[in-house]
């Protein structure tokens, strides 16, 4: 028997992106508040679990055409080369600084390169998490 | 501040970052490991030099100061290993080229392989004991991939006693550490050695400095936490194993050595003459089973243990010169274990079995790897001109002078014991009647001789050569007596 996911799905449809927009919350506040890049990583892929959970394997990765080991790699290399972009201005590796700039909506605002790294966890988070649930799930064939 | 420090981690980092997006295409996986490889072996040569040219390089990372942030220091001791290390890899890479398979080397092979390597040379060059502990978590992670690699059965079988072994271990490691934070307030090596011997090491951190030697000991495989070692060492490829057994239980001593000479050094009597008795037994034991074994993979793994017996007494004997002596031989064991294996899995491919007793007279068909490992094995039981002979006379010259009889009698027999073990191989594998013909063989050992080669020469260089390599191995020692060098190098007071 064909069982009807019709409220499951629908549910899901708004949900993740509420889920989506509290984990790029959560990574953003990272650096006054509690949250950051990995706890931020972790709810991106509850997110994506969820979708896995409604809907298929096959529609998801349809949806989203990632191979996600290549963004876990991709993490580490931005994290990496943070820490190397200190090289260029003659720092110990890994230093960060960070400043403040006036953009367009968010008004007077300070950006830190801490965020870059941050950004690299984060993608190693989503990477990793996808690639152990993808790879346990898709084992019976 | 000085960055050069962090490259010999930063470049393998790098490559096997890399190595994940290329690992379908073998060629250009080969090519990029071996050539990042080769340029870490080149700066951890120019490493050695400087250090040696002006004493003990640090690295405040993110330009935070000593006691604050993590620093890199790397004393003689450490960039003298990292070249070794770096080198080690470099020919087990070579060797994998000819030995590993296709299959293995498209998913992710030489990536773990320079993961493995970022852990190890980080251990190495680290500072500060939780990044200790971090970078043995990115070697202990890169050797479950690689010791299950492949998916045989005995190597699922082995993998699981491994990994639960080490999870084990970490978490006492991460108890230690806590216990040590707690009484001391800091987790920067000299800072703890600043702050310990102001309490002038109480009770308490005599008890930390031994649920120290037990983790490290888990690692490094000494009396009686080795059980674990022999099983999962036999479980892998040969190249494999060749770099476990050159550079994972040495991170282990390399740890022991370290903490042992910096940290807690005030209460001797009690916790160096304990590592003197397990070193001991660790000798005993490793000689036991190498004499036990027809098999000629288990009968280098036992050599493991002796070996690490053997630097453990210089360690418990704590002499300038024993102390040179246990890193002379430290040296010349990791390079010389890894050609050993090397040379044990030529002899695997050729006859198909590690048997000893089913092979013979190899050396017909194979005179160049014959005597190869027969130089090896000489090498290995510390016969004059080789390498191995010079680290053993220097901890026995320390231990004699320290008045350890017993353990002096352990070294002096156990060579002869770990010369008897080998040579088995030696008499059995190559002389007498050819068990295979030439045609009847399982492989050839085409490519597999250059990084032996280079690995032997390597040693047979430290041996003859010992005039050249002994100012640098016993400035070494030196910076490892007086831990305020240390203190001064990374404190900056």
């Amino acid at each position: 028997m064909k069982t009807n996911d019709l409220i499951l799905q629908t549910a899901t449809k708004i949900t993740v992106f509420i889920i989506l927009a509290y984990s790029l919350n959560l990574f953003f506040a990272g650096h006054n508040t509690p949250g950051g890049g990995f706890i931020g990583g972790l709810i991106s892929a509850a997110a994506i679990v969820l979708l896995l959970l409604a809907f298929d394997m096959k529609t998801v990765k349809k949806a989203l055409p990632f191979d996600f080991k290549k963004v876990a790699a991709l993490g580490l290399l931005i994290a990496a080369l943070t820490g190397i972009g200190s090289f260029l201005f003659d720092v110990p590796f890994l230093s960060h600084t960070f400043g403040y700039f006036d953009l367009p909506i968010f008004g007077h605002t300070e950006l830190a390169t801490a965020v870059l790294f941050d950004t690299g966890v984060y993608l190693v988070v989503v990477g990793v998490t996808l690639t152990i649930i993808q790879t346990i799930g898709e084992d019976d064939d | 501040m000085n960055n050069f420090v962090i490259l010999p981690i930063l470049i393998p980092l790098l490559t096997g970052i890399i190595l994940i997006f290329v690992n379908k295409y073998t060629k250009a996986s080969r090519v990029i490991s071996l050539l990042s490889t080769l340029l870490t072996v080149i700066l951890s040569l120019i490493l050695v030099n400087q250090v040696y040219q002006n004493g003990i390089q640090t690295l405040n990372l993110g330009d935070w100061d000593a006691p604050f942030g993590i620093v890199l220091v790397a004393d003689l001791l450490a960039s003298l290993l990292v070249t070794t290390g770096s080198i080690v890899v470099l020919a087990c890479i070579l060797y994998s080229f000819k030995n590993i398979g296709q299959e293995r080397e498209k998913f992710f092979y030489y990536a773990a392989v320079q993961f493995l390597m970022v852990g190890v040379l980080g251990a190495f060059l680290t500072g500060d004991i939780f990044n200790l502990f971090v970078f043995f978590e990115v070697m202990l992670m890169a050797s479950y991939v690689l010791i299950v690699h492949g998916g045989t059965k005995p190597q699922l079988r082995e993998s699981i006693k491994y990994i639960l072994v080490n999870v084990i271990s970490s978490a006492l490691f991460v108890i230690a550490v806590a216990y040590l934070y707690a009484v001391t307030g800091t987790v920067n090596m000299a800072d703890l050695s600043a702050k310990i011997s102001e309490l002038g090491q109480p009770g308490i951190v005599t008890v930390i400095s031994i649920l120290f030697l037990v983790v490290f000991g888990l690692k490094g495989a000494i009396f009686p936490l080795f059980f674990w070692l022999p099983g999962s060492y036999n479980a892998p490829p040969t190249p494999i194993t060749a770099l476990f057994g050159a550079l994972l239980t040495k991170v282990g001593v390399y740890s022991i050595i370290r903490t042992f000479t910096i940290i807690f050094y005030h209460d001797t009597g009690f916790t160096h003459t304990l590592i003197g008795i397990l070193a001991g037994f660790t000798i005993v034991v490793g000689v036991v089973g190498a004499v036990a074994y027809w098999d000629v993979k288990q009968i280098i793994i036992y050599n493991i243990l002796t070996a690490v017996g053997v630097i453990l007494v210089g360690v418990a004997t704590l002499t300038p010169t024993s102390l040179t002596g246990s890193i002379y031989y430290l040296i010349h064991d990791m390079i010389i274990k890894a050609s050993l294996f090397l040379l044990v899995g030529a002899m695997v491919v050729i006859t198909g079995t590690s048997n000893l007793k089913k092979m013979g007279g190899l050396i017909n068909h194979h005179p160049y790897l014959g005597w190869m490992f027969f130089i090896a094995t000489i090498s290995l039981a510390g016969i004059p001109p080789f390498s191995g002979f010079i680290g053993k006379l220097l901890i026995v010259k320390g231990s004699l002078a320290a008045e350890h009889y017993v353990l002096v009698a352990a070294i002096l027999i156990s060579s002869l014991l770990v010369l008897y073990s080998v040579m088995k191989i030696f008499i059995n594998g190559f002389w007498g009647e050819a068990k295979l013909r030439k045609e009847e063989e399982k492989g050839s050992t085409k490519g597999l001789l250059f990084p032996i080669t280079l690995l032997l020469s390597l040693s047979i260089a430290l041996g003859f050569g010992a005039e050249w390599f002994y100012p640098y191995i016993s400035q070494a020692a030196q910076d490892l007596t007086d831990p305020s060098i240390y203190i001064q190098a990374v404190l900056k007071e």
